[in-house]
């Protein structure tokens, strides 16, 4: 192989020159600033890790969605742990004409369509939630990622931190006082980095409520 | 364009590595021998030899019966597909076509780009052809069979080019044949040196009416060939095809039969059946239903692939028969000012298809909003790509459950492992009166300490809380 070659390649990463990497903008300035491209890596697998839905894993991607489903290309949610929320997706801005809900039954069949998702060029991003992936599986899958120049995004178990990946961007959330910590446990031409606590929409909110506490809760309940 | 090997390749074109094979004709213990693959001559087998003979050279040589209505099947079937070169195709049967070129070469960007074309085609369907050229259907008609190889585009060139055809490649009644070989007569040029007069007098009209209309002294006018409105075409399969991964060489054939049709009428096709014959006289059948029309050959095989992986084959296929009950019309892409657009929306169908064949029908959706106030009816599954309407609300969460979960109550609070904190205020949905499935429910925003935020409610007449959703 040669040296142009394993430049091409996406698990491999460069120390301090940053190779041209085109990012789709967060729409957290705080992330961004840390993303080699400002932004999530098209053309390329991520991998979100996180133990807890509901913390602001889907929030974290939904500004770039909005951005995506303006262009005429699906956004896929592949296996998805519960159903999308039509309406709350058309709240943040999302075009759900744009957007394909897949529902394999089993773990090969899930894998085999992300990949074809991927494949296909004509997702802007493939979301999936895979039950298992070994590394074999997660290098095909950023090889479709880069073919189909498509922004791929796995959820997965804290647990896989420890094994390799050749997922371009690792990033392991937590949560946070008033959103979401997130751990960048890899990116392309760039060290970890230590946790971005990233405000999250309701978190403003909820701070704007605390000014003006409205809560009209039963009486019996603890309040905020 | 002349089929040397019709008559064996209706039998082997959906066979991936042939064995040997025999085309017989004749009757009872007269059968002869009529044409051979490669396989059955590199072992001796000889046109015009015995059946008996040929079968005791070749262990386990196939021999098929000549079937002239195949061929004349697959005659017309070519011709269907020619379509897609010319619009004036007729048939010279039984082993030649005729295609009117003049017309297309600009489109195809000259005559070589066009040849080529039109022999990588064949080559995808199986048969094997001698393209000659000539400015009269008689004349090509036999330059192919003599060789293929001429490209006559002048009426000047014409006479030599002719002139040295031996008179095999001609048609005559044998009895002429016999009569002008008698007379030394060798080559169609040795006929022409005859005096006319004497020709029409000692042989009949129809010789000297076939030179003329070779020569193109005679008009000579051919009826188009005009294609049934739906495709359906059968392939044999003498060798028997027992897995699913089998079938996909013959059926690409066909495919691709079906795809240069559909070319031709610049249609597509959005339903298809695979019909898959078995010994036994039963029948597979392997239905495919797209989202938008194509005639994407290899997006139509990549579909059949994935179908094909899930039918069980209860006996192995004799024959296959792919059919197109509907040809809808598809403009030609590149003419198209919309085309940019339509290959997006095809592109994008596609992909839909390819993952529905595997993965079924119902696991691929779109979702849409409903303008409802009822949370577990203000959206709803659909086809991918269809939009729908929304009430302003308050805040939802991304992730809804499928069905709402029941809290429990602790020190008359709701609990989910933990104490709840709630942010926000409360909101009321009081819906649904009209039919029946009416609901008065507060619903509010909950966190437990580890910051997942959910969605709960509590429902106004049984004072029971639900867990409905989580934001994600």
């Amino acid at each position: 192989m040669s040296l142009e070659d394993l430049l091409q390649r996406a698990d491999l990463w460069r120390g301090g020159a940053a190779p041209p990497v085109s990012g789709l903008p967060s729409g957290f300035a705080a992330l961004d600033a840390l993303l080699p491209g400002a932004g999530w890596p098209v053309g390329a697998l991520s991998e979100i890790l996180t133990d807890r839905n509901g913390i602001g894993e889907l929030q974290l991607l939904v500004p770039a969605l909005a951005r995506l489903t303006r262009e005429d290309r699906w956004v896929a949610f592949i296996a998805p742990p519960y159903i999308p929320y039509a309406p709350a997706l058309r709240r943040a801005g999302v075009n759900l004409t744009h957007v394909l809900v897949v529902h394999p039954r089993e773990t090969k069949d899930m894998l085999w369509a992300t990949e074809q998702a991927l494949r296909a060029g004509t997702c802007g991003a493939v979301l999936a939630w895979p039950a298992t992936a070994d590394m074999k599986r997660l290098r095909r899958l950023q090889l479709a990622a880069e073919t189909g120049n498509s922004l791929g995004v796995l959820f997965r178990p804290v647990n896989v931190a420890g094994e390799s990946s050749p997922a371009a961007l690792r990033l392991k959330l937590d949560p946070a006082a008033n959103g979401l910590a997130v751990h960048i446990l890899k990116r392309r031409s760039g060290w970890p980095t230590g946790p971005v606590i990233l405000e999250m929409q309701h978190a403003l909110a909820r701070r704007a409520s605390t000014r003006s506490p409205a809560c009209d809760l039963p009486a019996r309940l603890s309040r905020p | 364009m002349h089929l040397p090997d019709l008559p064996l390749a209706i039998f082997l074109r959906g066979c991936r590595v042939p064995e040997p094979v025999a085309v017989s004709h004749g009757q009872g213990r007269e059968q002869h021998v009529l044409i051979a693959n490669r396989a059955a001559m590199r072992q001796g087998v000889r046109p015009g030899m015995r059946v008996s003979a040929a079968q005791a050279l070749v262990q386990g040589l196939r021999v098929q019966a000549q079937d002239a209505r195949a061929e004349r099947v697959a005659l017309e079937h070519l011709a269907a597909w020619c379509g897609q070169f010319t619009s004036l195709v007729s048939l010279a049967p039984p082993q030649a076509l005729l295609l009117e070129v003049q017309g297309s070469l600009t489109l195809f960007g000259g005559l070589e780009a066009l040849l080529e074309r039109l022999r990588r085609g064949l080559v995808g369907l199986g048969y094997r052809a001698r393209l000659a050229l000539a400015p009269t259907p008689l004349a090509a008609t036999w330059l192919a069979r003599a060789d293929g190889e001429a490209r006559i585009t002048m009426n000047a060139a014409l006479a030599g080019a002719l002139s040295r055809l031996p008179l095999s490649d001609i048609d005559l009644a044998e009895a002429q044949l016999q009569m002008l070989r008698r007379m030394g007569i060798r080559t169609v040029g040795d006929i022409l040196r005859l005096p006319r007069a004497g020709l029409a007098r000692r042989f009949d009209k129809d010789l000297v009416l076939a030179l003329d209309r070779a020569f193109g002294s005679a008009p000579d006018p051919r009826a188009p060939y005009v294609a049934p409105a739906i495709f359906e075409a059968a392939l044999a399969l003498p060798g028997q095809i027992d897995s699913a991964e089998g079938l996909l060489f013959p059926l690409n054939r066909l495919i691709q039969e079906l795809c240069g049709v559909l070319t031709a009428r610049m249609a597509g096709v959005a339903t298809l059946t695979l019909k898959l014959r078995h010994p036994k006289a039963t029948t597979t059948r392997v239905e495919l239903g797209l989202v938008a029309a194509t005639r994407d050959a290899r997006h139509l095989t990549e579909l059949f692939r994935e179908h094909l992986a899930r039918v069980t084959l209860p006996e192995p296929v004799e024959e296959m028969t792919l059919a197109a009950a509907q040809m809808m019309p598809l403009a030609l892409v590149h003419q198209d000012f919309f085309a940019p657009k339509r290959a997006t929306m095809q592109a994008k169908a596609e992909l839909i298809e390819r993952l529905r064949s595997r993965l079924g029908i119902e696991a691929v959706q779109g979702i849409r909003p409903i303008a409802e106030h009822r949370p577990e009816l203000a959206w709803r599954y659909t086809e991918p790509g269809e939009s729908g309407a929304t009430v302003d609300t308050g805040e939802r969460p991304l992730w809804l459950f499928p069905e709402p979960v029941a809290i429990e109550i602790r020190d008359g609070r709701p609990w989910l492992g933990e104490e709840l904190m709630f942010e926000g205020s409360r909101e009321r949905i009081e819906s649904g009166w009209w039919d029946g499935r009416d609901i008065t429910r507060d619903y509010f925003i909950a966190r437990n300490h580890r910051g997942e935020r959910f969605w709960i409610y509590r429902e106004l007449a049984t004072q029971c809380w639900w867990l409905h959703g989580i934001f994600g």
